[in-house]
């Protein structure tokens, strides 16, 4: 174990706990408790929704998974990583205005609460709050395994004992400060990843003795490494492409990124949130994966290519900055969970509970419930990732993509065309899950492509015609609808 | 049921107008992106390794795809931000005081 590196982990864990002990004055000053806890309250300035948008997104892929492919493959992979660059504009500039001004229209804290106003359909929202709830779960245990294991292999601290900790700060801070906690801690952690891999990309250029010398290495180890093709030619343009939709303009179905696009304070706010937020995701994605390239040349022994970056940094820099590094996975983990966290009880509680189990509970009772309901689900998490079953690792393969494949076209259409339906929004819903796992399981790239692609063209197709079959039908509906989500 | 149809022709949100706009600048950027992204990077790194050209160390179709493009791109999203997105104000009792007049 080394000291010096642990005590700046350990300072850093003690700082996120104190903003949370912060933000829950807010919490318990407010009036209003869900919009607060779950949505601070819609204050949300520029910096601070680009930070969030951004440390939300960014996750244990990014500083492990990520480098380690780029590791694996080369340059090609960096290509591959350099599609997520569309997400800091897109989500906000499709969701933006739009979703805010109709959720404040209707008064929405959750996505769940905009589908449920736009669509009037029980199954929908019931539909919706399940698929949010279980692939989120396994997202989130994914994640902490991430985290537990990075502990493990490159601190020495034992693996439970390191889940242990850094599970607590991170649920503690979760339950009694709410969404401004998360929000502000996601801020510190978006600035710390910044912050460390600028230094790490330095420290990797330096110690591999510039670009060129780099790039000669890469070249006389297998010139693949510097082609767009992969170190083993198997990423093909059609692939590579996909990556727009899955990690890219696919975003925008993220319940987590979307509850985001309702939280802001103005459209200045959201304004400064697109150029801050394209920034910083092109940046850190740009340089971490290719600070994972360049760790080939470094160091050609890695074993676990996802332990890349990490080894690279205690490889290179003294203890002290190690920790500041090292934080920066660690401050992707944690702001990735604590806002899915934070999105899954505001399922339970304000999508399912107070909707079907008991609509007219007090403000009391919802708040003793929505820290409970935290902390249960927090708990769960952590026991699960101790020894996390098969199944969740099974659903964490399909979590990004399926919830995408779900949810990007009743939000999307949703707020863009009038003539979608509760009709077309479940058969989106249901053929978007289905497509994904069935390709996912049984053809694994249709056409050379990754199965999201083929699954959200699928879903729109469901969505369209499952809303234009039934227009008819719904055409009453229709109206009222329309007259609440669009007149002046 | 026809006085909810013309009332909906009527009276649109006169802010969706700017949204809708809003929304479809965003796809254009990312569509441009996208074309400069993938021509870049399979335009000029389709051909042979040992063929390449290097711009600042790095292989030419590296450069201009992933380390420009993010640069273009970059400033591309401040430049239609600053000069194309408009403030408006976001709030549900927007109608009531603004009746009759356009968005600040």
């Amino acid at each position: 174990m080394n000291w010096e590196v642990i005590i700046i982990l350990i300072l850093y864990l003690i700082a996120m706990f104190l903003i949370g002990v912060f933000s829950s004055k807010w919490v318990r000053k407010s009036s209003d408790f869900t919009n607060e806890y779950f949505l601070g309250g819609r204050q949300l300035g520029g910096f601070v929704l680009a930070m969030t948008m951004f440390a939300t997104y960014a996750s244990a892929s990014s500083f492990l998974g990520g480098p380690g492919a780029a590791y694996t493959f080369g340059l090609a992979w960096v290509l591959l990583s350099m599609t997520q660059l569309v997400t800091g504009y897109f989500t906000l500039s499709i969701l933006g205005k739009k979703f805010a001004i109709m959720a404040r229209k209707i008064n929405a804290v959750t996505l769940v609460d905009f589908l449920k106003e736009r669509y009037r359909n029980k199954w929908v929202v019931i539909l919706s709050a399940i698929c949010i709830v279980v692939f989120l779960f396994a997202l989130m245990a994914a994640q902490w395994v991430g985290g537990g294991h990075l502990m493990e292999s490159v601190m020495g601290i034992p693996y439970v004992s390191g889940l242990f900790v850094f599970g607590m700060v991170l649920v503690i801070y979760t339950v009694i400060g709410g969404f401004r906690a998360v929000a502000i801690t996601d801020t510190i952690q978006g600035v710390i990843m910044l912050i460390g891999s600028s230094i790490l990309v330095v420290a990797a250029v330096i110690a591999g003795g510039g670009i060129n010398n780099i790039m000669s290495g890469l070249i006389s180890e297998n010139p693949n490494l510097v082609s767009p093709f992969g170190s083993d030619q198997s990423l093909s343009p059609a692939y590579v492409s996909s990556y727009w939709v899955l990690v890219g303009v696919g975003v925008v179905g993220l319940p987590q990124i979307a509850v985001r696009a309702i939280s802001y304070r103005s459209s200045k706010s959201m304004h400064s949130a697109i150029m801050i937020g394209t920034f910083a995701v092109g940046f850190v994605m740009l340089v971490l994966t290719l600070t994972g390239v360049f760790a080939r040349v470094i160091m050609p022994e890695v074993s676990v290519a996802d332990n890349t970056l990490p080894l690279l940094a205690l490889e290179l820099l003294p203890p002290w900055l190690v920790g500041i590094v090292l934080a920066g996975p660690l401050a992707a983990i944690m702001s990735t969970v604590s806002s899915v966290l934070l999105v899954a009880s505001s399922s339970i509680i304000k999508d399912i509970y107070l909707n079907y189990v008991k609509p007219d509970a007090t403000s009391k009772t919802v708040q003793r419930l929505s820290y409970g309901v935290t902390t249960i689900i927090g708990v769960i998490v952590f026991f699960m990732a101790i020894k996390p079953p098969s199944l969740l690792i099974w659903l964490n393969l399909f979590a990004m993509g399926g919830l995408e494949a779900a949810f990007i076209w009743p939000i999307v259409m949703g707020l863009y065309w009038k003539t979608g339906n509760s009709v077309g929004a479940l058969s989106s819903i249901l053929t978007g899950v289905i497509a994904f796992i069935c390709f996912n399981t049984f053809i694994s790239n249709p056409f050379g492509l990754h199965p999201v692609v083929i699954s959200v063209i699928l879903s729109f197709l469901a969505y369209v015609f499952g809303s234009l079959f039934t227009k008819k039908r719904f055409a009453a509906q229709r109206s009222e609808i329309v007259t609440k989500f669009w007149s002046a | 049921m026809k006085d909810n149809v013309k009332r909906e022709q009527i009276s649109d949100d006169p802010r969706y107008k700017i949204a809708n706009r809003e929304a479809l600048i965003g796809i254009g950027i990312a569509i441009a992106n996208f074309l400069w992204w993938f021509g870049f990077a399979y335009g000029f790194g389709s051909k042979d390794v040992d063929k390449y050209h290097y711009v600042f160390g790095f292989p030419a179709w590296f450069f201009y795809s992933c380390i420009l493009g993010f640069i273009v791109f970059t400033i591309l999203v401040i430049i239609i931000v600053k000069f194309f997105y408009k403030d408006i104000p976001l709030d549900a009792e927007y109608e009531d005081d603004t009746k009759g007049g356009s968005p600040k």
